[in-house]
């Protein structure tokens, strides 16, 4: 059991912390500006006991142009997971590299820059190929990459595959007349 | 000592100047089969003898493992994996392909001795199965290299891979497995798609 | 008995940038795989060398990503059940369970109790036939193909069980929201622990052969050892993290499912006796086989009546609430974790998936392998248990 009002009051000392929310009685998530994320991180590793990175991950908050990177850390003595959320910008996507944090971090951070092109200087081995080849697209988890689209022009689609909405495809076959579903 | 000018040789150019020396720039040829009976008794040899390429490409190759145990034992008509290209007359491409695989199977399917014959395994070597719409995998496996007997299913089962190892020794006696040679006569359209996907073309137009 | 490298041989450093001058002659470069036959599934390690002995390693993943994460962002919620369990082909039920567990997290349902615990069964026996696969693949990279014949035989059977459970040998879809697809068939059980029977009899033989082969014996030992100082910092879970002494276990930690009410220990290295090289690992795995044998038979014991399903909301309209959630659970490689962020629509913002070898096959590995021999490259990472479609997704 962790005390998030205790949580909050320590970090509220050191850092900004813009919400703090619980999910679960073992996950909560907490918000932070993104300048204060490697200090923070670093400090809830050393004193929370947060000591292990699940991982760091990356939503794509298109609409409001932002990027949203979580990195999930766990407290194996008090059993509790706590994902630390920051807000990047989508258009200048920089984020400060935490690779002497965790061995993984680099990895992670290098994916992040192929998949949704977000630069972490100074990380080693960050321009790597990771998982793509010969990539000449838009770093492809972006929102608005469309990977049907993309297949469709790239590879050769055989004929005679038909895709339909599901939804419209069960009420035209199975309830047929039926307006009121 | 002779040499042969007048065959059209490939331009490999996308090798640096230095590995040129190494690599043939001849294209593949195409073998006329012997007609009649002589055909007949290699094309019996050749069903009997299938030696896989281990190179398990997708997550199909995971039905090949049992393949090998007592249950389904696949040595009792002459199949068994090799480690190496060199040795081995049948590439099955387990499954879905990506850009970055699909590269290594278009070397490693050049590699292999001629006779050679191809089994693509799993709906998503046919169709692009489950990831039809993904910017990473292939739709159609016979677009890169000339494919003989697709095995639908996701995954297939060993009996389905077994009865496709059954359908392609069939297709072998009777002398319509013919892979290779289509490759050799349709070179420059198989190599045309290649490269529309493979955009970093760095090894030789044409390995063997 | 650690085998600390021989720094001499070592490259220089400038920078922060090891230099290799392979024009010297002193060092070689090796490609190990894609299509090597000790790799389970495609990975290839690019291997710096002097002599037979390894001065650096990269890992290179990248040959099964087919994008998941981004196929599940235009399909629907229930549209996702057959994607997930192919991202990790030896040990699908994991994702089944993550997924619709998150997911009835994000939309509030309940699921009736005996569902629960066939669910677990379910992973169990996940556990116990991806151990199968797995201790074939020790074995057979210290080049004793024989075991792999037999383990990947018995894991027929326990495949068997599957496709009359389930219906799919490989992939299963059968944890869906709201329960399980169906009940288990009738004497089911009696055929689970007839199989059972066997497996432990193999692994007895196992115990006889492998554990007591000197050639085995000499080569496991003391290679490839993880210090319980390296847990965190390197990001190890599961039997990787346990033979080094660490007793973390999710199915402990978290007691997910009704793994709180099952009677079992958490393994260590320290508990069992072994070292954390390679030989131990694999003596800690062949104990959690035995592990998972006897979860399995406490769960058919205490298996409750009831339903097994509640439906869900019309599935082809559900749309669940925003919020966002992290779900692990213990598989065979350690911690296994879903993501998954809802903004109410009916298909999902992101999923993420955290899978336990993307720590262990790139940042460990390239720790681990330098200093030792190229033909203990295969024995190493399979003794890391390292599924490479997990990594790239």
């Amino acid at each position: 059991m962790v005390d998030l009002k205790a949580l909050r009051a320590e970090m509220d000392k050191r850092y900004k912390v813009i919400e703090i929310s619980e999910q679960r009685t073992d996950l909560a998530f907490l918000e932070c500006d993104k300048i204060d994320v490697p200090d923070a991180v670093a400090y809830l590793r050393d004193h929370e006991g947060y000591v292990h990175l699940s991982f760091i991950t990356c939503v794509d908050r298109l609409e409001d142009e932002q990027f949203e990177i979580v990195y999930m850390l766990r407290n194996h003595e008090k059993k509790h997971d706590l994902g630390v959320k920051t807000k990047i910008d989508r258009k200048n996507p920089v984020m400060d590299s935490m690779h002497n944090h965790w061995a993984a971090v680099a990895t992670y951070q290098r994916e992040l820059r192929e998949m949704f092109g977000i630069e972490f200087p100074g990380s080693p081995g960050v321009n790597r190929p990771f998982a793509l080849e010969s990539w000449a697209g838009p770093p492809p988890m972006r929102r608005d990459f469309d990977t049907r689209k993309y297949s469709e022009e790239t590879y050769f689609p055989r004929p005679g595959r038909e895709t339909h909405d599901p939804a419209e495809h069960m009420k035209k076959t199975q309830y047929p007349g039926r307006a009121d579903l | 000592m002779k040499t042969k000018t007048d065959k059209p040789v490939l331009p490999n150019l996308d090798l640096p100047a230095s590995d040129k020396g190494y690599f043939c720039d001849a294209r593949p040829e195409v073998v006329e089969p012997v007609k009649g009976i002589w055909e007949n008794f290699l094309n019996w040899g050749r069903a009997n003898s299938l030696w896989i390429l281990g190179f398990g490409t997708g997550c199909g190759a995971i039905e090949l493992r049992p393949l090998m145990t007592s249950r389904y034992d696949m040595y009792r008509f002459g199949v068994q994996p090799r480690p190496t290209p060199r040795q081995s007359g049948l590439f099955i491409i387990g499954g879905y392909a990506s850009v970055k695989t699909l590269k290594r199977i278009v070397r490693s399917y050049e590699q292999m001795q001629g006779p050679k014959f191809v089994l693509g395994l799993g709906s998503c070597t046919v169709n692009g199965g489950m990831y039809w719409d993904s910017y990473n995998t292939i739709n159609r496996l016979d677009q890169y290299i000339p494919v003989d007997v697709y095995i639908a299913g996701c995954m297939p089962r060993p009996e389905a891979l077994l009865a496709g190892i059954k359908a392609l020794k069939q297709r072998i006696l009777d002398g319509e497995a013919e892979g290779a040679n289509d490759y050799a006569r349709n070179f420059d359209w198989y190599k045309a798609n290649q490269k529309k996907i493979i955009t970093d073309w760095n090894m030789p137009d044409y390995n063997w | 008995m650690t085998q600390m490298p021989d720094r001499e041989k070592f490259p220089v450093h400038t920078g922060g940038v090891e230099n290799f001058d392979l024009e010297s002659g002193r060092y070689m470069k090796v490609w190990q795989g894609p299509q090597h036959p000790g790799v389970t599934g495609n990975m290839a390690l690019e291997l710096v060398t002097s002599g037979d002995e390894i001065v650096d390693l990269k890992t290179h993943v990248g040959y099964l990503h087919r994008g998941f994460e981004k196929l599940m962002e235009r399909r629907k919620w229930i549209q996702n059940f057959p994607l997930v369990c192919r991202i990790c082909v030896p040990e699908p039920d994991f994702n089944e369970y993550l997924y619709a567990a998150a997911t009835e997290e994000l939309a509030g349902i309940e699921i009736p109790e005996r569902a629960v615990w066939i669910r677990t069964l379910n992973l169990e026996m996940a556990r116990l036939t991806s151990f199968l696969m797995w201790l074939g693949g020790q074995a057979g990279a210290f080049g004793m193909g024989t075991i792999g014949q037999w383990t990947v035989t018995m894991r027929d059977f326990m495949l068997d069980l599957f496709e009359e459970l389930t219906g799919g040998r490989i992939y299963h879809m059968y944890i869906v929201p709201g329960g399980v697809r169906g009940d288990v068939p009738q004497g089911w059980f009696s055929h689970v622990l007839t199989t059972l029977k066997n497996v432990e009899k193999v692994l007895d033989d196992i115990e006889l052969v492998l554990f007591n082969n000197a050639v085995f014996k000499k080569r496991a030992v003391g290679l490839g050892v993880i210090t319980p100082d390296m847990v965190d910092y390197y990001g190890i879970t599961g039997p990787n993290a346990r033979a080094s002494g660490v007793a973390r276990d999710i199915r402990k930690d978290r007691s997910y499912l009704i793994y709180d009410k099952l009677d079992f220990d958490i393994i260590t290295g320290i508990s069992i006796g072994v070292d954390s090289d390679i030989f131990g690992r694999t003596r800690l795995r062949a104990a959690e086989m035995r592990q998972s044998i006897s979860l399995i038979r406490q769960m058919i014991d205490k298996m409750p009546e009831g339903p097994v399903h509640v439906s869900p909301p019309n599935v082809l309209h559900w749309k669940i609430p925003a919020g966002e959630t992290y779900l692990s659970a213990e598989c065979t490689r350690g911690e296994y974790g879903y993501y998954i962020v809802s903004d109410g629509s009916d298909k999902p913002r992101r999923v993420y998936v955290r899978g336990p070898s993307y720590t262990h096959a790139v940042a460990l590995f390239e720790h681990m392998a330098p200093g030792t021999n190229i033909a203990d490259t295969a024995g190493l990472m399979v003794s890391l248990h390292t599924y490479p479609p997990e990594i790239e997704r």
